[in-house]
C-alpha cells in the first residue's frame, strides 16, 4: 500500500461457512494477494477489481458473526469500516440460515455504510423449500439484496451492477432502523458525547452505531487503542444498568433480532423444512460406532498420505537438491565459494521446498474437511478427548499431522479460532513424535540394541513403541500444563456451527492449498534458508591452515607410494574424511560441541554427539550426516554399518564405552523431546507473529529434553544399568 | 430447579428461557441467535457423550454440556 494512493476499498464480510471465501474467489478471479492484517496474525486476502474507469480493491474479512469484538482480531473488521478507505461492503448471507446471516448485514446498514447484500447458495435454499422475497427484503433492509450462487457464479453480474450503484458517492444504506428500550436509549445518549471526542472524524450519524458497539463490545475485552474515558463510561452504564436488574446486551441483540423476526415474517416463508439429506449424512457420520470407524478411517488416511504418500515426493526433492549439488561442486572450483553454495544456499533451498508436498496434501485434506464440513464433525467426535486436556476439538487434527512433521501442524492450527487455542496447540504439538525422528531412533536402536530382545519382542521394537507413546502422552500433558501457566485464561468454549455437508469446489481447494504453501515459501523459507547458511559457517568454519598443510602433505606421501591406484584412491578418501573430521572438531560448533561437553556427561553423551545435535538444529536427520562427517567416516546413513561400529567403538577419556543402551535411550529421549528444528521455529515464528513464542518454544523444550535424558541416565546408573 | 439445555430428551423442542454464564459467551449464543423465547431443539449427541448438537433458527450449532447446563429451558409440550 505504501507509495501509492490507496485504492477504494470493497469489504466481502459474512459469516463462517456462508461461501464468502468463493464468492471472493469468483469475483477476483482467483488473483488474490495474500498478505498480515498488521498486528495479528490474520491472512489479508485482497485482490484488484477493475469497475468501469476505476480500480477497486476487494477485501476478504474473515468471517464473523457480529462486528462486536472482545480481541484484536474480531477487531479487524470493525478498523476496516471505520478507518480504512471502505467505501461499501458485500456482506454474504447464507439464504439458508438467514436470520443469523442477517443479523451480520443489519449491524452493517446500521453503520451508515453502504452494503450490498449477497443471498447466497439460493439453489440450496430452494431445495429446501424456503421462499424468499428479495425485492421485500430490499425494502426493508434499505439496501440492495441480490440473489446469487457464488459456487455455479451465478447472479453476480447483477452483484457488481448493485456494486457499482453502491459506489456512487452519496449513497449510503436508508432505513432498517432499530428501536431499542428507551432506557437503552437513555444511554446512548450519555455515550454519544464521550464516543464523539474518541472518534471526532466519524460522521454524526455514526456515533450511535458506534456508540452501541462499545456498549456491547467494552468491558471483558482485550481491545487496543479504545480511550480510557470511553471505557470509563461503558463501565459507569453497564453497573448502573447491573444495578437496577437490566440487561444491555440482552436488550441490544434482542431489539435487533426482534426487528430481523418482523422484517422476515414479511418476506420469507415461516415453514420449517423437513429433514435434509445433510442431516440424513450425520445421522451416520456422527452415529455412536459407525461415526467412530469413519473418524478413523478418515483420520488414519491422512496420517497415511502424510506419512507415506508423501514420502516418494520428498525422496524425488532430495534427490533433486543432491543433484543440483553435484552440479553446483562439478562447476565451481572448490573452497569456500564452491562450500557456500553447495552446502548452505543449495542445502538450504532443499530444507525448505522439501516440505511443500506434505503442506500441498495437508491443506489439501483440510480444504476438504472444512469446505465438506467434516471438519466441524471432526471436532464434534473428538472434542470429548480434548477438553480434558484444555484444548479445543479442532486441535486434533494438527496434533495427528505433528506425527508426520509439525511445520505443516502448526500452520494446520489456522482452523482453530480463538487465538489462545491456537497457541496452545501450536506449542506443544511439536512434541509429537515426526518422521524426522525416526532416522534417528533407527541408527540409534540400531547401533545398541542389534539383535537384542526383551520377552518376545525384540528390544528395538520397544524401544520404537515406548517412544511413539511417550510423545503423545508428553504433548497431552504439555499442553493441560502451558494452558494453566504460560496462556493462563478461560477453557476454551465450544460453540461450533455444524455446517451443512457441501461438495466442495477443486479449483478453490488447489488455490487455497497453494496460497498456504506460498506463504510458507516466502515466510519462512527465507528464515530457514538464512539458518542453514548460518549453521554451516559454524561447522565450516574457522578453518585450520595447520590441518589443511598436514593433509596436503600427507596426500603427497600417498600420491609418491608404491601401491595400485585402487588403493590410493582409498587412502587418499580416508584421508579425506579424517581432514573433515578434524576441521570439523576445529570450528565454532566443534568447539561449541567440545565446550558444552561438561554439561553433555551426565545425560551420557560426549562431544562427538554434542556436535551432531547442533548440526541437527538444520534439520533432525541432519545429526546422522553431522555424526558420519564427525567420526571421519563420510556420507553416512541411518543404515550406515561403519557409522554403528564407529559409535559402538566410540570411548569417553576413561575408556567407557559412550554408546550403551542407557546412553541411548538418554539421546533418544533427547531427539524426542528437544526442539532440534529451526523450520519448526521459523514457522512458529510465522503463525505467531512474534519470536517470543519460538524462543519459548526452543527453551521449554530443550530444558524438558535435557531434565528427562538427565533423570534416565543418572536414574538408570544408580539402577545399575549401563 | 427448572431444566436446562443439557437436561433436554433428545427431539424434544423447548423455550429459552435464560442464558445464565460468563458474558462473552452469553453474549456470543444470543449473537448468534439464542435469545429468551427463541425455539431450540438436541438433534444429536457425540459418540463420546461430549458435546450435543441443537437445532436452533435453521441451524445446527453444538456446544459442550457444561455450557448447555447454563441455558435455561421451558420445555413444550411433547407431540
Amino acid at each position: 500500500m505504501s507509495g501509492r494512493a490507496p485504492l477504494p476499498q470493497v469489504l466481502i464480510a459474512g459469516n463462517p461457512n456462508c461461501g464468502k471465501s468463493t464468492l471472493f474467489n469468483a469475483l477476483s478471479g482467483g488473483s488474490a494477494h495474500v498478505g498480515n492484517y498488521p498486528g495479528v496474525t490474520v491472512d489479508r486476502s485482497s485482490a484488484r477489481l477493475r469497475r468501469g474507469t476505476q480500480d477497486i480493491e476487494l477485501v476478504d474479512v474473515p468471517g464473523m458473526y457480529s462486528l462486536t469484538a472482545s480481541s484484536p482480531e474480531e477487531q479487524l473488521a470493525v478498523n476496516a469500516l471505520t478507518e480504512g478507505d471502505t467505501k461499501a461492503v458485500v456482506c454474504v448471507v447464507d439464504a439458508t440460515t438467514l436470520q443469523r446471516g442477517l443479523y451480520l448485514a443489519l449491524q452493517l446498514i446500521e453503520s451508515g455504510v453502504s452494503v450490498v447484500v449477497a443471498l447466497n447458495m439460493m439453489d440450496a435454499a430452494e431445495r429446501l423449500g424456503l421462499r424468499i422475497d428479495t425485492e421485500r427484503l430490499s425494502e426493508l433492509f434499505g439496501a440492495p439484496v441480490i440473489p446469487v450462487v457464488a459456487t455455479k457464479r451465478r447472479g453476480l453480474d447483477a452483484l457488481l451492477v448493485a456494486l457499482d450503484e453502491a459506489l456512487e458517492p452519496a449513497s449510503g444504506s436508508q432505513g432498517a432502523t432499530v428501536t431499542y428500550p428507551a432506557e437503552l436509549e437513555a444511554d446512548l445518549a450519555k455515550l454519544i458525547p464521550v464516543v464523539a471526542q474518541w472518534r471526532s472524524e466519524t460522521p454524526r450519524s455514526q456515533l450511535r452505531v458506534f456508540a452501541l458497539w462499545c456498549l456491547l463490545s467494552l468491558g471483558d475485552d482485550s481491545l487496543r487503542g479504545v480511550p480510557d474515558d470511553v471505557r470509563r463510561a461503558v463501565h459507569d452504564i453497564r453497573e448502573d444498568a447491573d444495578a437496577r436488574g437490566r440487561d444491555v446486551d440482552l436488550e441490544i441483540i434482542s431489539s435487533r433480532y426482534a426487528w430481523l423476526d418482523d422484517a422476515l415474517s414479511q418476506a420469507c416463508s415461516a415453514e420449517e423444512p423437513g429433514p435434509s439429506w445433510s442431516e440424513r449424512i450425520d445421522r451416520v457420520l456422527t452415529h455412536p460406532i459407525v461415526g467412530l470407524v469413519v473418524f478413523a478411517v478418515v483420520m488414519f488416511g491422512i496420517f497415511e498420505a502424510l506419512f507415506a504418500g508423501a514420502e516418494p515426493l520428498i525422496g524425488a526433492i532430495e534427490s533433486l537438491t543432491g543433484f543440483m549439488q553435484a552440479q553446483a561442486a562439478a562447476i565451481l572450483p572448490p573452497g569456500v565459494l564452491q562450500d557456500l553454495v553447495v552446502e548452505g544456499i543449495i542445502a538450504g533451498v532443499g530444507n525448505v521446498i522439501v516440505f511443500a508436498p506434505q503442506i500441498l496434501m495437508l491443506f489439501l485434506f483440510i480444504g476438504f474437511l472444512e469446505d465438506s464440513g467434516y471438519l466441524a464433525r471432526v471436532a464434534f467426535v473428538i472434542d470429548r478427548v480434548m477438553k480434558g486436556v484444555g484444548l479445543h476439538g479442532k486441535a486434533f487434527v494438527p496434533l495427528l499431522s505433528g506425527f508426520a512433521c509439525a511445520v505443516p501442524a502448526v500452520m494446520a492450527t489456522r482452523t482453530i479460532e480463538r487465538r489462545r487455542d491456537r497457541l496452545v496447540t501450536m506449542l506443544a504439538l511439536p512434541l509429537m513424535s515426526c518422521s524426522a525422528r525416526l532416522p534417528v531412533y533407527i541408527l540409534v536402536v540400531g547401533t545398541v540394541f542389534a539383535g537384542q530382545s526383551l520377552g518376545w519382542f525384540s528390544a528395538g521394537a520397544v524401544a520404537l513403541f515406548s517412544m511413539y507413546t511417550l510423545s503423545v502422552l508428553v504433548t497431552l500433558a504439555a499442553a493441560a500444563v502451558i494452558r494453566r501457566t504460560v496462556l493462563p485464561g478461560p477453557a476454551p468454549t465450544f460453540v461450533l456451527e455444524m455446517p451443512p455437508y457441501r461438495w466442495p469446489s477443486a479449483p478453490i481447494l488447489w488455490l487455497n492449498a497453494w496460497r498456504r504453501l506460498r506463504i510458507f515459501l516466502v515466510d519462512a523459507g527465507t528464515i530457514i534458508l538464512a539458518m542453514t547458511i548460518l549453521l554451516w559457517a559454524l561447522l565450516s568454519f574457522p578453518k585450520s591452515a595447520d590441518v589443511a598443510e598436514h593433509y596436503a602433505t600427507e596426500r603427497v606421501r600417498v600420491e609418491q607410494m608404491a601401491a595400485s591406484e585402487v588403493e590410493k584412491a582409498e587412502a587418499l578418501r580416508s584421508l579425506d574424511s579424517q581432514e573433515a573430521a578434524e576441521q570439523l572438531g576445529n570450528s565454532f560448533g566443534g568447539r561449541f560441541g567440545h565446550a558444552i561437553e561438561p554439561a553433555l556427561r551426565p545425560i551420557g553423551f560426549d562431544w562427538q554427539i554434542g556436535v551432531g545435535i547442533i548440526g541437527a538444529f538444520a534439520a533432525r536427520e541432519v545429526f546422522i550426516s553431522t555424526l558420519g562427517v564427525v567420526f571421519g567416516i563420510g556420507e553416512a546413513d541411518e543404515e550406515n554399518k561403519p557409522l554403528r561400529q564407529a559409535l559402538r567403538d566410540a570411548r569417553h577419556a576413561d575408556g567407557t564405552p559412550v554408546m550403551t543402551p542407557l546412553s541411548g535411550i538418554s539421546l533418544m529421549i533427547f531427539f524426542l523431546l528437544a526442539c532440534q528444528c529451526m523450520s519448526t521455529l521459523a514457522v512458529v515464528r510465522r503463525e505467531s507473529g512474534s519470536w517470543k513464542w519460538p524462543v519459548f518454544l526452543f527453551s521449554y523444550m530443550t530444558v524438558l529434553a535435557y531434565m528427562a535424558s538427565l533423570a534416565v541416565y543418572q536414574g538408570g546408573q544408580l539402577l545399575g544399568f549401563g | 430447579m427448572r431444566p436446562s439445555l443439557a437436561d433436554l430428551p433428545l427431539g424434544q423442542h423447548a423455550k429459552i428461557a435464560s442464558i445464565d454464564c460468563e458474558r462473552r459467551l452469553s453474549r456470543r449464543l444470543m449473537e448468534m441467535g439464542l435469545l429468551p423465547g427463541t425455539r431450540v431443539r438436541v438433534v444429536r449427541v457425540a459418540p463420546l457423550g461430549d458435546p450435543i448438537e441443537l437445532r436452533v433458527r435453521n441451524y445446527s450449532l453444538s456446544l459442550r454440556r457444561a455450557e448447555a447446563a447454563k441455558i435455561v429451558v421451558s420445555p413444550e409440550d411433547m407431540v
